[in-house]
């Protein structure tokens, strides 16, 4: 069955939902009326038409049009190797739209990244956190008034952490010095150290910040 | 006086159940395990929570993301062209087969698609069998490494790097070839390449039988891979799996075969798939595919005719260097398909290619001009791993090396 007829079928079930399929480079395109239906559509394409592989979802951000967001599902079929794409459109003001994981199980992590990147939530998804981005990140960052550089936004705690045990410690070398002898962590016997750079200096601060006194090698005595 | 005994080897069934026999009595005693996201075995910087009760893992939750680089946002604000060298970086095991789908993509919305010329078409094809042969090899070197067989991966990395002296004769680069342009290639065959890809070819051939006795009747090898990491046929649809894995549940699809692009139709080749859906049957798929991948180089060597690279149009590729400084009109067009891109039309395309990895895709979005609207990179990696937390429960913690190996996904394509 060519794509050409399954996409008349689908257009027959369904009728006004669904506008009159349009071509482009041989591509076949739907576009369904209302959002809250599309799961609707998906499990009828999935279970009669043989679409049985769901080969992404993707969203589009019309910035400064309403409706804001288009979601774009592809689909294909092993059984008659058609592909056939549908389309739906939901309101900034809503941003919601039911899943289509219940269809297809593949649905889950191409939700949750449109989620992560666009901010369009789906009605009864499993599990919809972000994905790409990490949690508590603020921002949508593939919206189109998202700067290209990026915005601040706080890491998550995890990112930073106090200085490590040892950083700077008598078995760690540290770069800078004029040889590997310099800084290989052996000669630096804390009395007798010779190398006393300023990056050394602050890291000696560190250790006694993070551990306190008594810890770490001792004070840096001024070269003879 | 030494003594010996003798080692006690149990089947992998028998280990899960005495292993839950034993956990029978201490309910409740779940471990949560941290792996990556800096773990060898993951092959870059995937992170999973596994939740385990003794070694049998109860619940997997991937955690992507740490190689995100947010390639779809940048591919939106810079001209078709610009974005060729991201592409390298998608699956950097593949990177020509990248720009050959990548430049694909673009021109199929350009409409160009069916113009590109013959021998174009001829080195695209070996450009892309080349990169699977390289990508299968590390593949399967990785994947002996992470199961403990230092050996196999030895074998497998010099011929990779016979490869690697290929591409740079051929690109300028071995890593990232940035190879193809919108409507040809950024350069022809160099002289006397054909003959040293035709030898490579005849070594690389007897690698492949090294390779296989390492494997394939290794006793070792088997007992880790056969019935480890089960996917059904019904499953690897659901799931969207594609490429070798989604053959290796049983599934006879490859986009060369259903929906040739290239020459693809007009040269010979078969599509193996397995029919056990385990990581022995994903590992035996790689192995066949390198071996038709050399059969479709060898026939393209053999027919690769002569002529132009690039399509005869100076609107889409950059005119000659010498007719740029010495015509007004290649030099405008210079001028602008350098500026402003070449100008596609308004449309929306998808275009997917039988990478190594599966079925890379790009859907574009285009409102017109040299700059896509909206472009979504449909990365195979990202679609294959989602059927982890699916998958590993169930299986003993020293079998997730096994099942991440035979999945042979990269994290450049999947967080991109």
């Amino acid at each position: 069955m060519t794509a050409g007829e399954l996409a008349t079928q689908l257009k027959a079930k369904f009728g006004d939902l669904l506008s009159e399929a349009t071509e482009f480079r041989g591509e076949l395109t739907l576009i369904a009326a209302d959002a809250e239906r599309i799961a609707e559509v998906c499990a009828f394409a999935k279970k009669d038409l043989g679409f049985d592989y769901l080969v992404d979802i993707t969203s589009i951000d019309n910035y400064g049009d309403d409706p804001r967001w288009t979601l774009v599902y592809h689909l294909y079929g092993y059984g008659h190797r058609a592909h056939l794409r549908l389309k739906t459109s939901v309101s900034e003001e809503k941003s919601e739209l039911p899943t289509v994981t219940t269809v297809w199980r593949t649905a889950d992590w191409h939700e949750r990244e449109i989620y992560d990147m666009m901010g369009v939530r789906f009605r009864g998804h499993p599990d919809l956190r972000r994905i790409l981005m990490w949690e508590g990140y603020p921002y949508f960052p593939l919206r189109k008034d998202f700067p290209l550089a990026g915005k601040p936004s706080d890491l998550p705690e995890v990112a930073f952490t106090n200085t490590t045990p040892m950083a700077g410690g008598p078995f760690v070398t540290i770069a800078g010095g004029k040889d590997t002898i310099a800084r290989e962590p052996r000669v630096r016997i804390p009395e007798t150290d010779s190398l006393a750079t300023t990056n050394r200096v602050e890291r000696r601060a560190d250790i006694k910040d993070a551990h306190g006194e008594g810890f770490g090698p001792g004070p840096i005595e001024p070269k003879k | 006086m030494a003594e010996v005994r003798d080692i006690q080897i149990q089947e992998p069934a028998a280990r899960v159940a005495a292993a839950t026999d034993e956990l029978q009595d201490m309910h409740g005693e779940k471990m949560v395990l941290n792996m990556g996201p800096s773990h060898p075995a993951t092959h870059g910087v995937l992170r999973i929570i596994l939740e385990l009760d003794g070694e049998i893992i109860t619940k997997a939750a991937p955690d992507i993301g740490y190689l995100h680089r947010g390639d779809e946002k940048i591919a939106e604000n810079m001209t078709y062209t610009q974005f060729i060298p991201y592409t390298d970086r998608l699956d950097y095991l593949a990177p020509l087969a990248n720009n050959v789908a990548y430049a694909l993509a673009v021109e199929k919305l350009m409409g160009i698609d069916k113009q590109l010329p013959p021998r174009c078409q001829f080195i695209r094809v070996i450009c892309c069998e080349l990169a699977r042969i390289s990508s299968h090899l590390l593949g399967m070197g990785a994947f002996a490494l992470d199961i403990g067989a230092i050996t196999v991966f030895l074998h497998t990395f010099t011929e990779r790097e016979k490869l690697y002296n290929l591409f740079e004769s051929l690109t300028g680069a071995r890593f990232t070839t940035s190879y193809t342009r919108i409507g040809g290639l950024s350069r022809d065959l160099p002289p006397g390449w054909i003959e040293q890809c035709r030898k490579f070819l005849d070594e690389v051939v007897v690698n492949f039988d090294e390779t296989e006795t390492f494997f394939t009747r290794n006793k070792i090898f088997t007992d880790r891979t056969q019935g480890v990491g089960v996917v059904s046929r019904e499953e690897a649809i659901d799931y969207g799996l594609t490429g070798p894995n989604l053959r290796g549940s049983g599934v006879d699809y490859d986009l060369r075969k259903a929906h040739p692009y290239l020459v693809y139709d007009q040269l010979e080749f078969e599509v193996p798939y397995g029919s056990a859906g385990d990581a022995y049957d994903r590992y035996l798929i790689r192995m066949e595919e390198m071996r038709q991948s050399v059969k479709i180089v060898r026939q393209c060597l053999d027919k690769i005719p002569g002529g132009p690279v690039n399509v005869p149009d100076m609107k889409i590729v950059l005119p000659p260097k010498e007719r740029v400084l010495t015509k007004m009109e290649e030099l405008i067009h210079h001028f602008i398909n350098v500026t402003q891109g070449v100008n596609a039309p308004p449309g929306e395309v998808y275009f997917a290619a039988e990478n190594p990895k599966g079925e890379l895709g790009f859907y574009i979005n285009s409102k017109g001009g040299g700059t896509p609207y909206r472009m979504k990179i449909r990365a195979p990696s990202f679609v294959n791993l989602s059927i982890l937390s699916h998958l590993l429960p169930g299986h003993m913690v020293s079998d997730i090396t096994a099942v991440l190996g035979s999945f042979d996904f990269v994290m450049g394509e999947c967080d991109r």
